[in-house]
């Protein structure tokens, strides 16, 4: 299992893909306040849900990369013979997943809280947020990763398949940022985030044992 | 023991019954030839002799753990192939290095596996069930790609595999040096 992790975390970031929901995290804080203006107390109204949006596609970036190559290459294959249940592959998928994506991201909404001029005590909730919210976001992409391993349009049909499940995620984090915000909402997050956790295993263990055929 | 066995298995793919009542069963030291044209159903024999695939009816039953050889290579492209291998030793608790020297990569072990030639990547894959060290080899079209050398040194691992009381399925068209086994015509 901790070699699995390992090999989860290095593929991570070797492949490059680590970075790549980071800086897109970052260009979308960058040109904000290009769509909305420079008007501040607006973009620190608005500003808590677009980051949640990025926050959202960022998970979305490496989908292509987290079960189809090992699909593809034959990796799963050799797992399930050394006797490793498709579910632990994948809990260790979902693990290597979030630590690459969550903790990055909750470092990358610091400067992209300072470009949108987020009040702190906006900020701390919104990084409250990221960390209750990315697991779930993980386990997302995780979940849609497995069911499109092996089909050839794999990033148009992820993000229709994705989008509208995370919306729970999406409603409750930018609640959270927005000027109303309470802990009421950080609950409900976690609870979403940790329904999405506790089913990612399965269903994308499920899909990986599927696409075997 | 019985490290392999199939009783009255049969196969189905895209709707199709590629064979039925296939009866075999494999012993320590036991080999088994599978030929047959093109979309018979070797690949698929193969696969579900290691339990990838469901049989449409009949029972196979494994003895021990299984190592499988078949057109994936199944090791990360970006490592080198010292490194690569070592990944599976390690989740079987075995070592590469013998492994290597056997299929004559040890010169090359630095290489990220990318850049290997057909060859040397059907030797990696080989290298990667010899260090497996599973009693039962399931190998598909082994032969394939390999050079008068390798194949030498395919036989030879096959040969002190079988000695050593490990078993042997092998899908081939081409000729194996598989003395005494069952030849399974699809």
């Amino acid at each position: 299992m901790s070699g699995l992790l390992l090999r989860e975390l290095r593929l991570a970031a070797t492949g490059g893909s680590a970075l790549l929901p980071l800086a897109f995290f970052l260009l979308v804080a960058t040109l904000f306040p290009f769509a909305i203006g420079p008007d501040a107390p607006l973009l620190a109204r608005a500003g808590g849900g677009a980051l949640w949006m990025a926050a959202l596609l960022a998970a979305l970036l490496p989908v292509d990369r987290l079960v189809e190559p090992d699909r593809a290459s034959g990796v799963l294959d050799q797992l399930a013979l050394r006797g490793l249940s498709e579910e632990s592959v994948a809990l260790a998928k979902l693990a290597g997943h979030w630590l690459s994506f969550g903790p990055p991201l909750m470092l990358a909404a610091l400067p992209a809280a300072a470009l949108i001029k987020l009040p702190p005590e906006v900020l701390l909730r919104l990084e409250l947020g990221l960390l209750a919210g990315t697991p779930g976001l993980a386990a997302l992409s995780l979940i849609v990763a497995a069911l499109t391993s092996g089909l050839r349009t794999t990033g148009a049909l992820a993000g229709l398949l994705m989008l509208p499940l995370a919306v729970p995620i999406l409603i409750f984090g930018a609640g959270l940022t927005g000027p109303d915000g309470n802990m009421g909402a950080l609950k409900l997050l976690a609870a979403a985030s940790l329904l999405l956790v506790a089913v990612a295993a399965f269903a994308a263990g499920a899909a990986i044992r599927a696409a075997r055929d | 023991m019985t490290l392999l066995k199939l009783s009255g298995v049969a196969c189905d793919r895209g709707g199709r019954r590629l064979f039925d009542s296939l009866d075999l069963v494999l012993e320590a030291g036991g080999a088994a030839l599978v030929t047959g044209a093109n979309g018979a159903g070797k690949s698929s024999l193969i696969r579900l002799a290691a339990g990838l695939l469901p049989a449409a009816s009949g029972e196979v039953e494994r003895g021990g753990r299984v190592a499988l050889a078949d057109e994936s290579l199944a090791l990360d492209p970006k490592l080198g192939l010292g490194a690569a291998l070592a990944f599976w030793a390690r989740l079987d608790g075995a070592e590469p290095a013998p492994a290597l020297a056997a299929m004559g990569l040890a010169a090359i072990a630095d290489l990220p596996v990318r850049m290997l030639s057909t060859g040397q990547r059907k030797r990696a894959a080989l290298a990667r069930v010899i260090a497996s060290g599973a009693p039962l080899w399931l190998l598909d079209e082994p032969a394939n790609g390999l050079d008068p050398d390798g194949e030498a040194r395919l036989e030879s691992a096959m040969a002190s595999h079988r000695s050593a009381g490990g078993a042997i399925l092998a899908a081939s068209h081409q000729p194996l040096a598989l003395p005494g086994a069952v030849r399974v015509a699809l």
